[in-house]
């Protein structure tokens, strides 16, 4: 302890300028790398499964932590703002399912291609856009990612193809990427979302079918989070193993909750549709803490103790937040610090989202058609006109 | 096609039969032999899934076409077509444009019941975000596939089964591998001052059998989606008659969209009696 004084005294009088929190952390030795064990994932025709423990560096668990908060904090602001009525339409959270979309992004490359349903906000900002672009585009406004004209369940970015309205369709077009990556030949493959309730879709088995046969680098993702709207899966589906529902296809049955387990997941698979060998299936065992969407309370169709329970022994920021901390790999103090730097950037984000003005009248016929000159098009009437751009 | 297969790396076509069968009505024969199994891709009879994987493959930059057996198995797709692919680019703003192609026989053949006869031509040329051509002849497809391949959009493209089979005079300027016939313009087939004629495919072949005395102003659209609606208009104000042709159904058909807007023009004074509507039923 007086070692520890006389260290911090020396630093201050150096430093005058940091913050003493800053300082105190800058003296602790924090370890560079912790070694954690993981849950050994189920198999289905696998001989082998991602690795039962995993190296997690300082640095790459100060960057999940400060992603995860940062989908977290995102989607409580949009419950917000939505009650708030600043927000409107359909609006689909995902908080409590942080681990997913943080965790299969640091199991890929961002030249990997990734394809999701309507659930997409976190998706969106782990493929590269900015809180503030996704809080926008949620209120509407023309500094949205898709200035304001798609909403929350049409987000694009470089390879992220949304965000799709229509349940179940995304996954024959994320097989279609997949088709793409193998003709360009260019090692890269297709991340193909969906949930529960999406996995009785029968187009899906269709692009099961076909990502076989033809063996696309596609990596199909079931994101279980136990209910389909107000559906739960024992009432949704004849068999529930929804990683055996591939069949030909080999799959695993992954802890959704753990953000390691799901980036050594990832890592699997995603090396698995490197080396030709086809498409793979996981299954990612997670939990919404929201209802099905901001106009479903959430407890009609489940009570109120399992989300409580799920929320205190499971919570995926928690569950990082506790190694992280047991290991030495962070403080607690540093990571409230980042919890207070999250929540400004989300504030931050918010306020510009809630300023910014909607697209202009004059662009509601814009983007019809691509590459095309400009040409009229029909308004409510036929002497109400609007200019279509590319 | 062919030479657009071979102009464009990234163009390619799947469908059921189009490889090895050679195409259900021999529309892709020979190119699978030149092409090989990267190109011209053979699919499970599942629409629905190999028409998403289409509009997949075309989101990530290549150039697919997807043939559909005929237009009525096209139903089973018909999600894919106009959410995922005629949707998209105005959703995102511009972000991300869907270059596909939709083609296959439409409409009447012969003899073949009403699961395999109905005509499309409405139901597709109803939602924006999508072009619809419809070829009657030789020049028309050759033309017209071109310029649909090239195009970045998703564009459905309606043959007509009964026409395959039927040789017409390729004039020397269609012979061209640069022969394109640009979309939202109608051909006029035939010159006249008694009557404008409007159809679109196969029906234009009838339209063009006048009966004597009766000059008929034979217009073919070619392109249904965005219509050229100009020269129809210009044709009714020379001859003050009008009668739209197709093979669809009576109710909510392309020759009622055509009436209604030749009746908001300027075309509209200029008619000495009620526009006709002839069609399938």
């Amino acid at each position: 302890m007086r070692k520890m004084l006389a260290a911090v005294s020396r630093v201050l009088a150096g430093a005058a300028q940091k913050p003493a929190s800053r300082v105190l952390i800058a003296s602790r030795n924090f370890a560079n790398d912790a070694t954690f064990d993981i849950k050994k994932c189920d198999l289905h025709r696998l001989e082998e499964g991602p690795p039962v423990t995993t190296v997690l560096t300082r640095e790459d668990g100060l960057k999940y932590y400060r992603m995860m908060q940062t989908v977290r904090r995102m989607e409580l602001k949009a419950d917000q703002l939505y009650k708030q009525k600043i927000i409107r339409g359909f609006c689909h959270l995902c908080d409590g399912q942080e681990a997913c979309c943080v965790g299969l992004e640091a199991g890929i490359n961002p030249t990997d291609h990734l394809i999701t349903a309507y659930r997409a906000h976190g998706f969106t900002f782990t493929r590269g856009l900015p809180v503030r672009a996704i809080l926008a585009e949620l209120t509407g406004r023309r500094g949205g990612c898709a200035k304001g004209k798609g909403g929350s369940m049409h987000m694009y970015a470089k390879n992220f193809y949304g965000g799709n309205g229509i349940v179940g369709a995304q996954v024959p077009l994320g097989a279609g990427i997949a088709l793409a990556c193998k003709y360009n030949g260019k090692d890269e493959v297709c991340l193909t979302l969906y949930g529960d309730g999406a996995a009785n879709q029968g187009q899906i088995f269709e692009a099961y079918n076909m990502a076989a046969l033809w063996k696309l680098p596609c990596i199909f993702i079931c994101e279980n989070n136990r209910y389909g709207m107000g559906t739960s899966v024992e009432r949704a589906a004849a068999s529930t193993d929804y990683y055996k529902r591939g069949d030909f296809i080999p799959g695993l049955r992954v802890d959704g909750m753990d953000i390691l387990c799901v980036r050594e997941a990832t890592k699997f698979a995603a090396a698995y549709c490197r080396s030709g060998k086809g498409p793979i299936l996981m299954e990612l065992q997670t939990y919404r803490y929201h209802g099905h969407s901001m106009s479903d309370p959430g407890v009609s169709y489940r009570t109120r103790e399992e989300i409580q329970e799920v929320r205190s022994k499971s919570d995926p920021i928690m569950l990082l937040k506790d190694r992280m901390v047991n290991s030495n790999l962070a403080s607690v103090e540093e990571l409230k610090e980042i919890d207070v730097e999250v929540r400004k950037e989300i504030e931050d984000a918010a306020q510009f989202a809630t300023a910014d003005p909607e697209p202009p009248l004059e662009e509601l016929g814009y983007h019809i058609y691509s590459s095309d000159p400009p040409f009229e098009v029909r308004g409510a009437n036929q002497w109400i006109k609007f200019k279509s751009v590319s | 096609m062919d030479e657009e297969l071979e102009r464009d790396e990234k163009v390619f076509l799947l469908s059921e039969e189009v490889a090895q069968y050679a195409g259900a009505y021999k529309v892709s024969r020979g190119l699978w032999k030149k092409y090989g199994d990267k190109r011209i891709i053979d699919t499970p009879m599942s629409e629905m899934g190999f028409a998403g994987i289409a509009v997949g493959a075309a989101m990530a930059g290549l150039q697919p076409i997807c043939e559909f057996m005929t237009f009525n198995f096209s139903m089973q797709a018909i999600d894919q077509v106009i959410n995922s692919a005629a949707k998209t680019y105005c959703m995102s703003a511009g972000l991300q444009p869907v270059p596909i192609v939709f083609r296959g026989p439409n409409g009447a053949s012969a003899g073949v019941a009403a699961h395999h006869s109905q005509c499309f031509a409405a139901w597709y040329w109803h939602c924006p975000g999508l072009k619809v051509v419809s070829p009657c002849n030789s020049e028309d497809a050759k033309g017209l596939i071109k310029s649909v391949i090239c195009d970045d959009n998703p564009v459905v493209m309606l043959e007509n089964e009964l026409v395959y089979g039927v040789a017409f005079e390729l004039p020397t300027e269609a012979q061209s591998k640069d022969f394109l016939i640009p979309f939202g313009k109608a051909k006029i087939e035939r010159q006249g001052t008694h009557i404008t004629v409007v159809a679109h495919s196969r029906p234009v072949g009838h339209c063009l059998l006048s009966k004597e005395g009766i000059e008929c102003e034979v217009i073919n659209l070619c392109t249904i989606r965005p219509m050229d609606i100009e020269a129809i208009e210009a044709s009714v104000m020379k001859t003050n008659h009008l009668v739209t042709v197709e093979g669809g159904w009576p109710q909510f058909g392309v020759g009622a969209e055509i009436c209604a807007r030749i009746m908001e023009g300027r075309a509209f004074n200029f008619l000495d009696a009620p526009a006709v509507l002839c069609h399938w039923c």
